[in-house]
């Protein structure tokens, strides 16, 4: 008797699904129905991020979106947050249910849902994808599929003039020599990203203390807390005096707190946890890349494949500097090296600055376009410098200068 | 002198079986005061309307088309692996492994899927995706089958530590397929060529999924009902020395069984990857593995009843996702308004399977 009433739901569950099947598909087509008129009241945005607000990383994303909203002067039933997305076919699901809600424009955070929002782009070719951190946008050829990033290494740079003043500070206080000034880096993947980001820090904290050199140790993972706190007590354990990282917790910035070690860092300020070791923080604001495409829809006007935010265009930031910790004069010091990154005078991958195996860097064949056997197809070195950013907005700058250990590279 | 109240207040008594109207009466009397309990907590500490609450829980299940065929194209999936696991444990063999089992079966389709691409035609590429897959999942779950049979080991921790290799071996070989290079994610495979991707059944892509987990369904229901082996199964998980003494070969029924068990793993693996998602990483399964033990037992081990716990399930998962989007909740919410929830469906079977008495008041006239 149980099994035959259990038998005969299973088969109206069957012919329910069917039912709705096809009951519900003409609405889909509606949902898809190309909206010509631009205007700013029929606007609806849709969002996606991989985390919540508890990832320092995607609370950078989240304050950005609810800023930039808040500026073009968005209802609340204008925009829609989806957070927790994973990187997986639930990006793709995630966007196609905000493409059928009514979104014209859907922009996702995270590296890993570019091949799924790829994916719905392809699908809705009436709305507007953009995708931030990525690198398909100017091979893939879409109309509506769109990258961008952030010149975020001009940021580290000035984080990095913030660490080697207090590398010098600690010097001249006779807590180490000269030769013992050593920054410790937790990064999440030796990818170019990440590589491009220690590297402009460290660089940053040499043009101010010569005799820095720096060990990297890498977690396998953007967000793994215990292995963030276990990377930067290994660094600090190996003798290195300040710590900086490049992943989302806060695992490298309360382990330096613990053991009293000053540390920089990223996505935002670290104070209110680390009021005694926090000196500065970098971060990309990324309101003013969300207000450029809202415009740039309503107007009518081209979205570019890949757009890159500069200091000029407050999409790199630095927090205030923490006077409590951070050298004397350090605030002055990032500013007027701020003048010069924005007037050109400064480049921060100058090829003078830095050596690869002992000698310098002259020509190098990056790899710009992404394909699974990392060919190397770009000349990146002109006129003396690495251009960064320049051919893609995504960093692709992925070379082993001299002075930078790299303790594990197995991720 | 009253002797009779010097009997316990309260007095638990196991009952005889159930008719099934009551014992349905008492699981639908469970969801009601369940979703009161939830309406309480929900007013209490977001202020928000429950019964709002509510609609955007069956909204974000059932809203638009795609949500209801994602809800049961996320349903099939857990179904699926829920069916892979239910051999064992009418055979009293605890399998928590089946998050181990459905990731080797992804990590074979998946390698299948970069390595042999652009050598093979893709019909066969297909067939050999469906091979590997479900050689994959079986062969992981005989290993802890055969020290089971043989040494008798503890089957619990065994296939439980499968997972951890299985996760890591998918962790070592996204790091040696990743792109770009240093970006710790494989992507989706064969994107621009859709090589190896599973067919569309009358072109829609949830429909494979589906399909697929309702014959298995029903071929599972029929084999432990109605085989020699399905009974095997269940005069193993009654009493060992009962099937030994009518001469049931032990050691065979449960190998046998788990490589089974897990070859219906690596069929939901090879959906998840080949049909769903097109690539691999190491949270692909997403805990489904364990959230299976769960419906399977809900379900009192019956394929069918089945159906409509991995529904509830699925369907709690995405209404609750859909409440922390719509009320800018944080998932954590919706996480317990789910544990709220499944606390009265489980906690619902005492009072099917036991009576409470209390003490009459007849002492008290003396």
């Amino acid at each position: 008797m149980k099994k035959i009433i259990a038998l005969m739901m299973a088969l109206c569950m069957v012919f329910a699904l069917c039912a709705c099947g096809q009951s519900e598909a003409p609405a889909e087509d509606a949902a898809e129905a190309p909206a010509e008129e631009n205007a700013l009241a029929d606007l609806k945005l849709g969002f996606i991020f991989l985390h919540d607000e508890n990832s320092t990383y995607d609370l950078n994303f989240i304050n950005a979106a609810k800023e930039a909203c808040a500026n073009l002067g968005l209802t609340e039933d204008q925009y829609i947050f989806r957070t927790n997305i994973p990187e997986s076919e639930e990006c793709y699901e995630a966007a196609c249910e905000l493409a059928d809600e009514g979104c014209d424009i859907i922009f996702a955070d995270s590296f890993g849902h570019e091949d799924f929002m790829i994916q719905a782009a392809k699908e809705f070719p009436e709305v507007v994808f953009c995708h931030s951190t990525g690198t398909r946008a100017h091979t893939e050829g879409l109309d509506n599929y769109h990258n961008a990033f952030a010149s975020i290494y001009e940021g580290r740079y000035l984080a990095g003039i913030a660490a080697g003043m207090k590398l010098n500070e600690m010097i001249e206080a006779g807590e180490f020599t000269a030769d013992e000034a050593k920054i410790g880096y937790v990064g999440a993947y030796t990818y170019a990203e990440v590589i491009s980001g220690y590297t402009s820090f460290y660089l940053g904290a040499k043009s101010v203390c010569p005799t820095a050199t720096m060990e990297v140790t890498f977690t396998g993972s953007w967000y793994d807390e215990t292995a963030e706190k276990e990377g930067a007590n290994k660094l600090i354990s190996n003798g290195c005096k300040l710590i900086s990282q490049h992943a989302d917790s806060m695992g490298a910035p309360t382990a330096c707190e613990t053991a009293g070690v000053p540390n920089v860092s990223y996505n935002g300020s670290t104070i209110d946890a680390c009021p005694n070791t926090f000196i500065v923080s970098s971060r990309i604001n990324w309101a003013p890349y969300y207000e450029f495409v809202v415009n740039a829809y309503l107007n009518g006007e081209e979205i570019p494949a890949d757009w890159t935010g500069t200091i000029s265009t407050d999409s790199v930031l630095l927090t205030d500097v923490n006077e409590a910790v951070a050298a004397e004069g350090t605030a002055q010091a990032i500013e007027e090296a701020k003048a010069k990154l924005v007037s050109g005078e400064l480049q921060v991958f100058d090829t003078a600055t830095f050596t690869v195996g002992g000698e310098a860097l002259t020509s190098y064949m990056a790899d710009v376009d992404t394909d699974p056997d990392y060919e190397p197809d770009t000349e990146a070195v002109e006129n003396g410098a690495f251009m960064e950013s320049k051919f893609r907005s995504a960093p692709y700058f992925d070379v082993q200068i001299d002075g930078i250990t790299l303790l594990d590279t197995q991720f | 002198m009253n002797k009779q109240s010097k009997g316990p207040l309260v007095h638990i008594v196991k009952r005889g079986s159930l008719p099934w109207y009551a014992a349905w009466g008492i699981r639908a009397l469970a969801i009601v005061l369940a979703l009161i309990a939830c309406a309480l907590v929900t007013t209490v500490t977001t202020g928000e309307n429950p019964i709002q609450v509510y609609a955007a829980m069956i909204d974000g299940a059932f809203g638009t088309a795609r949500k209801t065929w994602i809800t049961f194209q996320n349903m099939s999936v857990l179904l699926c692996i829920s069916l892979a696991v239910t051999p064992a444990f009418r055979m009293r063999f605890w399998n928590i492994g089946a998050e181990g089992q459905t990731l080797a079966g992804c990590l074979a389709t998946a390698a299948c899927m970069i390595l042999l691409a652009d050598k093979l035609p893709n019909w066969l590429l297909i067939c050999t995706m469906i091979l590997s897959a479900i050689a994959a999942g079986a062969v992981w779950g005989l290993i802890p089958a055969i020290f089971k049979a043989k040494w008798n080991t503890n089957e619990t921790l065994f296939t439980l530590m499968m997972n951890y290799v299985a996760t890591q071996l998918v962790a070592y070989f996204v790091i040696l397929w990743e792109v770009p290079k240093g970006a710790g994610k494989i992507g989706i495979i064969n994107q621009s060529s859709e090589l190896g991707w599973l067919p569309q059944l009358f072109g829609s892509k949830y429909l494979l999924s589906i399909i697929v987990v309702a014959i298995a369904t029903i071929l599972m229901y029929l084999y432990l009902n109605y085989t020699k082996q399905g009974y095997e199964i269940a005069v193993v998980g009654e009493s060992e020395r009962t099937a030994r003494y009518v001469g049931i070969k032990v050691e065979k029924v449960i190998i046998r069984t788990m490589a089974i068990s897990g070859a219906v793993c690596g069929l939901a693996g090879l959906l998840l990857v080949g049909g769903i998602n097109h690539t691999v990483t190491t949270t692909i399964v997403g805990g489904r593995g364990f959230t299976a033990v769960m419906v399977s037992w809900l379900a009192k081990f019956d394929p069918i009843i089945m159906i409509f716990t991995s529904l509830l399930l699925v369907f709690l998962e995405r209404g609750a996702s859909e409440i922390s989007t719509d009320f800018g909740l944080n998932q954590s919410f919706s996480d317990i308004i789910t544990g709220i929830i499944l606390f009265f469906i489980i906690g619902c079977e005492f009072f099917i399977n036991y009576k409470i008495s209390f003490r009459k008041a007849a002492g008290k006239e003396g």
